[in-house]
């Protein structure tokens, strides 16, 4: 069964149709990438799947475990995380500034620490499994800061840390909240070749560890070497759809996008302003 | 020197008050951006709460039982009062433009007020000072100084309430979570935390602090009427101001601060005008650090 099953889903904007009756899968263990060039609704579509916005028509199920399936756009936005499985990173780095990178990976384990607390009483008197509770959760963030080499920072504010790190650091709080789909959000933008080879093991490593990724990337290097599954958008619909040595040769993909340059397409419309 | 001693712990125990009182308001300012101008109301009822438990208690426990009753009572009453105000007042109104809860706020108050007013009556209400005493720490020329028991247990018990606040804010899942809400909600939601019951809790915590400050208020000068909060409410919010709105130290901070200059004032130079010298300097200090004492800089997002 897959993790991600998107159905006819579309988007508007007033007027504009960021997003036009878009189907496709994300199968389970694997690494699925939506490309397309600007504007052709990749953050849209994004924004959809993890809850941000509440699409205009057609259905997105999830698959947190074979054999169960939840319709997402019916979850409250804090559900989604907890019923759904799905975590996500952002194009521009959304971490808590102001608080530590520990902390910041205890917040996204917040519903099972609270359940532990006994709703806060128990936690301010320290009792009960909440110290266990609480043990687990470090361990847990430790682990992570490990994954992304980030152990020595975990006391620093996030807000200080380079930006290679931060960007890091929000994967390992995505990966704090036990997701059975990481949605990474143009992961490897503004990073060196160095961090972004850093960043294919690390999601390498995150899908062998049992986690489906979907990712939006610009940087074709990443997603030709990294993706199983690739999914074209152009303009808001999706043009193709195929493994990577299959959509490299697809002649329409080419034309749409490869062929255009991948930057700078003076006719694309605006649609990802909204995001 | 007797004398300043003397004002310094009179200006301390004040200062204390106004900083519970103030936690409310940096607290809800910090997590929706709004100033709760019912706080000070609920402080009032919180006094109101006090006084009608320890008239009820009166020789039928003793004094520390009955505070503690007073206290706790109090507490969850007025805890009950912030999550109300917030569900029918605020919630309503969030996403609505920036005047509208503010207006509500001010709306909600007036309520609050009046209420009391017709229920306990606009007469003032007085208790007898239920812990006499103290200690003399000084007689120089004549000029006793004076620690009340009072004052004393005014100061651990805002010590003890402030401690477990701290605690609650700084290392439970509860805490970190209205942290997260109060800087980024939308992501605090996407990481599956109930933005709603943070804000319900953030309310209900910051009118059971007020609650506190409420109870001794009324020890403290055992008279009380519906009109209190006005006052009191209008120097905590001053003292979250002048320690930086947003963060928690600077409302203690501030409050303390303002608790100080009043009583100096008052007793270098006229009671009159305390109230103008604690406006005056507050703004002072905003004109040299426009984000309060202790207050971060607002950067703008693009």
């Amino acid at each position: 069964m897959n993790v991600l099953t998107v159905t006819n889903l579309t988007m508007r904007f007033g007027g504009l149709t960021a997003v036009n009756n878009v189907s496709f899968t994300a199968a389970r263990g694997h690494i699925t990438a939506i490309i397309g060039p600007n504007g052709a609704g990749k953050t849209t579509l994004f924004n959809c799947i993890t809850g941000f916005y509440k699409p205009s028509a057609g259905s997105i199920a999830v698959s947190p475990e074979p054999g169960k399936a939840v319709q997402l756009e019916k979850l409250p936005g804090h559900a989604i995380a907890r019923k759904g499985r799905v975590a996500r990173t952002f194009q521009n780095i959304r971490l808590f500034g102001g608080m530590t990178a520990l902390e910041n990976l205890m917040v996204a384990q917040h519903n099972r620490l609270q359940a532990a607390t006994g709703f806060g009483v128990l936690g301010v008197l320290g009792i009960g499994g909440y110290r266990a509770a609480e043990r687990r959760g470090i361990e847990l963030a430790r682990h992570w800061l490990e994954q992304t080499g980030l152990v020595e920072r975990a006391d620093d504010p996030a807000g200080a840390l380079p930006y290679g790190a931060q960007r890091r650091l929000e994967i390992a709080r995505a990966m704090c909240t036990e997701p059975a789909l990481l949605c990474l959000d143009e992961p490897a933008a503004g990073l060196n070749p160095r961090e972004s080879a850093g960043l294919n093991a690390l999601l390498r490593k995150i899908r062998e560890g049992g986690c489906s990724l979907l990712l939006i990337e610009h940087d074709m290097g990443v997603v030709m070497n990294l993706s199983d599954h690739i999914i074209v958008l152009d303009h808001g619909k999706k043009i193709a759809d195929g493994t990577p040595a299959e959509i490299r040769a697809d002649p329409v993909v080419i034309g749409a996008y490869l062929g255009e340059g991948e930057e700078d397409d003076p006719d694309a419309p605006v649609a990802e302003h909204a995001a | 020197m007797a004398y300043a001693l003397q004002q310094l712990i009179n200006g301390l125990t004040l200062g204390m008050i106004y900083g519970l009182i103030a936690i409310g308001y940096t607290m809800v300012y910090g997590i929706i951006g709004m100033i709760n101008f019912a706080h000070g109301d609920v402080f009032m009822i919180g006094a109101f709460v006090g006084i009608i438990v320890l008239t009820a208690l009166t020789g039928l426990t003793s004094v520390p039982l009955g505070l503690l009753v007073a206290f706790i009572a109090s507490a969850i009453i007025c805890g009950v009062y912030g999550f109300s105000i917030e569900r029918v007042a605020y919630r309503p109104l969030r996403g609505s433009f920036r005047l509208a809860p503010l207006i509500s706020a001010i709306g909600m108050s007036i309520v609050l007020e009046n209420y009391v007013q017709v229920s306990q009556g606009a007469l003032e209400r007085a208790i007898p000072s239920l812990i006499p005493g103290g200690v003399t720490l000084m007689n120089q020329g004549g000029f006793v100084v004076q620690l009340s028991w009072m004052q004393l247990a005014i100061v651990i018990v805002t010590i003890a309430v402030l401690a477990g606040f701290t605690y609650l804010v700084t290392k439970t899942p509860l805490g970190r979570a209205m942290r997260a809400v109060e800087q980024d909600a939308k992501m605090a939601a996407l990481l599956g935390i109930d933005t709603d019951r943070t804000i319900s809790l953030t309310f209900i915590i910051g009118s059971a602090l007020a609650a506190f400050a409420g109870v001794m208020f009324l020890l403290y000068y055992g008279v009380i009427d519906f009109y209190i909060g006005f006052n009191a409410g209008i120097k905590a919010f001053t003292a979250a101001v002048l320690g930086g709105i947003g963060s928690l130290p600077g409302a203690v901070l501030g409050g303390l601060l303002i608790g100080l200059i009043e009583a100096f004032w008052s007793g270098y130079a006229t009671v009159a005008y305390k109230d103008a010298a604690v406006y005056s300097i507050l703004a002072i200090v905003l004109m040299f650090m426009p984000s309060g004492l202790l207050g971060r800089h607002e950067v703008e997002k693009v």
